[in-house]
C-alpha cells in the first residue's frame, strides 16, 4: 500500500542527491502530441510508456512533456525528441507503446536515433 | 474516442492551453441513480459568451494548425447519446467549468476507461500545474490534491522526478481500486 509517508522518504532521498541534478538540465525533451487527433490515435499509451520506462530506468536527463497538434494528424501519435544541447529534433510518427520503449532505450539512453520510426522513413 | 477517460485528457488540454494553474477533475458515479458525471474546472483565461456558444461547433477552433476542433463537440455528443447532458459555464478572465452527465446503462455508453492513467499523465507531464482529482463512487471517495503532494515534497523532488512518478502511479491505482471496489463500469 502506497502512503503519503513514503513521499517524505522520497523527498529526503532527493534532498541528499540534490547536488547531482538540477531542473532545466535535461538533455532530451520528449514531446508527445496530445491534441484530439493524437489522443484518438492512441497517444496516451505512448506517453505512458515514455514516462514509465524513463522512471524505471531512473533517467534524470529526460523531460517528458506534451504538445498540441502540430498539423500532421495523419501521422499521429507523433513524438518529437529534442536535444536541448544542440537544438536538433527527431520526429517519430505512428508511435506505439512498444516503439516508445525502443526509443527510450536506443535514443534516450544510447543516443542512437531509431531511424525506421522517423517521419522521413514513413512518408 | 474509445474511453471517456481519453476525452477527459483531451478536454483538460484546453484548460492547459487556457493558461490554467489549477484544474479540478471530478468523476462521480451513482450506481443507484444510474448516473456518471465528469466535471473539468479550471482557472484559465475563460471564454466570452459568444465563444462558449461556438465551442460546440466542430468547425470552430482557435488553433491555426487545422480548421476543425472536435474535442468539445465529441464529448458533448457522447454524453447526449446516452440520454445525458452537457454544459459549459465560462467567464472571461475567471475560468471555465465543463460538466457532462452520462447514463451508464444506456447501450451507447462509452466506458469510462482508464481514468487513472489520464490523471497520472496530466500530473506528471505538467509538473508546474496543480490538479485536484476527485473520484466518487456511491459512498466511497478519493481526493488527490497535487498542492498537498508539493507541500510534502518541497523544492527538491519535483512531481515529474522518476521516484515520485512511480509512487504516484501506484498510489492512484490503489486508491482508485478501493473507490471502484474492483468492478468499474
Amino acid at each position: 500500500m502506497k502512503s503519503l509517508a513514503e513521499l517524505q522518504a522520497i523527498r529526503d532521498k532527493a534532498r541528499m542527491q540534490v547536488g547531482l541534478r538540477s531542473e532545466g538540465n535535461a538533455e532530451f525533451r520528449v514531446q508527445v502530441g496530445m491534441a484530439t487527433c493524437g489522443i484518438a490515435a492512441g497517444a496516451r499509451p505512448v506517453l505512458n510508456a515514455f514516462v514509465e520506462e524513463a522512471a524505471k530506468r531512473g533517467l534524470q536527463n529526460v523531460m517528458i512533456t506534451q504538445t498540441g497538434c502540430i498539423g500532421i494528424c495523419q501521422f499521429e501519435p507523433v513524438v518529437e525528441v529534442i536535444n536541448t544541447k544542440d537544438g536538433s529534433k527527431v520526429t517519430y510518427v505512428k508511435m506505439t507503446a512498444e516503439k516508445a520503449v525502443r526509443v527510450v532505450n536506443d535514443h534516450l539512453v544510447n543516443g542512437n536515433v531509431v531511424t525506421e520510426f522517423t517521419i522521413g522513413a514513413n512518408s | 474516442m474509445r474511453e471517456l477517460a481519453l476525452n477527459v485528457m483531451d478536454i483538460t488540454q484546453n484548460s492547459i492551453s487556457a493558461g490554467a494553474t489549477l484544474i479540478h477533475i471530478t468523476v462521480e458515479e451513482n450506481t443507484g441513480k444510474d448516473r456518471l458525471s465528469i466535471a473539468v474546472e479550471d482557472n484559465g483565461c475563460g471564454m466570452t459568451e459568444e465563444q462558449v456558444k461556438s465551442v460546440i461547433d466542430p468547425f470552430y477552433t482557435t488553433r491555426t494548425t487545422r480548421k476543425v476542433g472536435l474535442g468539445v463537440p465529441l464529448f458533448k455528443m457522447e454524453a447526449e447519446m446516452t440520454g445525458g447532458s452537457f454544459r459549459i459555464d465560462s467567464e472571461k478572465g475567471k475560468g471555465t467549468k465543463l460538466l457532462a452527465e452520462f447514463v451508464p446503462s444506456h447501450v451507447d455508453m462509452i466506458p469510462l476507461g482508464n481514468i487513472t492513467d489520464t490523471v497520472f499523465l496530466l500530473i506528471t507531464c505538467n509538473p508546474s500545474l496543480d490538479f485536484v482529482y476527485r473520484r466518487v463512487k456511491d459512498e466511497a471517495e478519493f481526493v488527490l490534491d497535487t498542492r498537498e503532494l508539493r507541500e510534502i515534497l518541497g523544492e527538491d523532488a519535483p512531481l515529474n522526478s522518476p521516484e515520485v512518478t512511480q509512487w504516484l502511479k501506484g498510489y492512484l491505482e490503489e486508491q482508485t481500486q478501493i473507490v471502484e471496489g474492483g468492478n468499474s463500469i
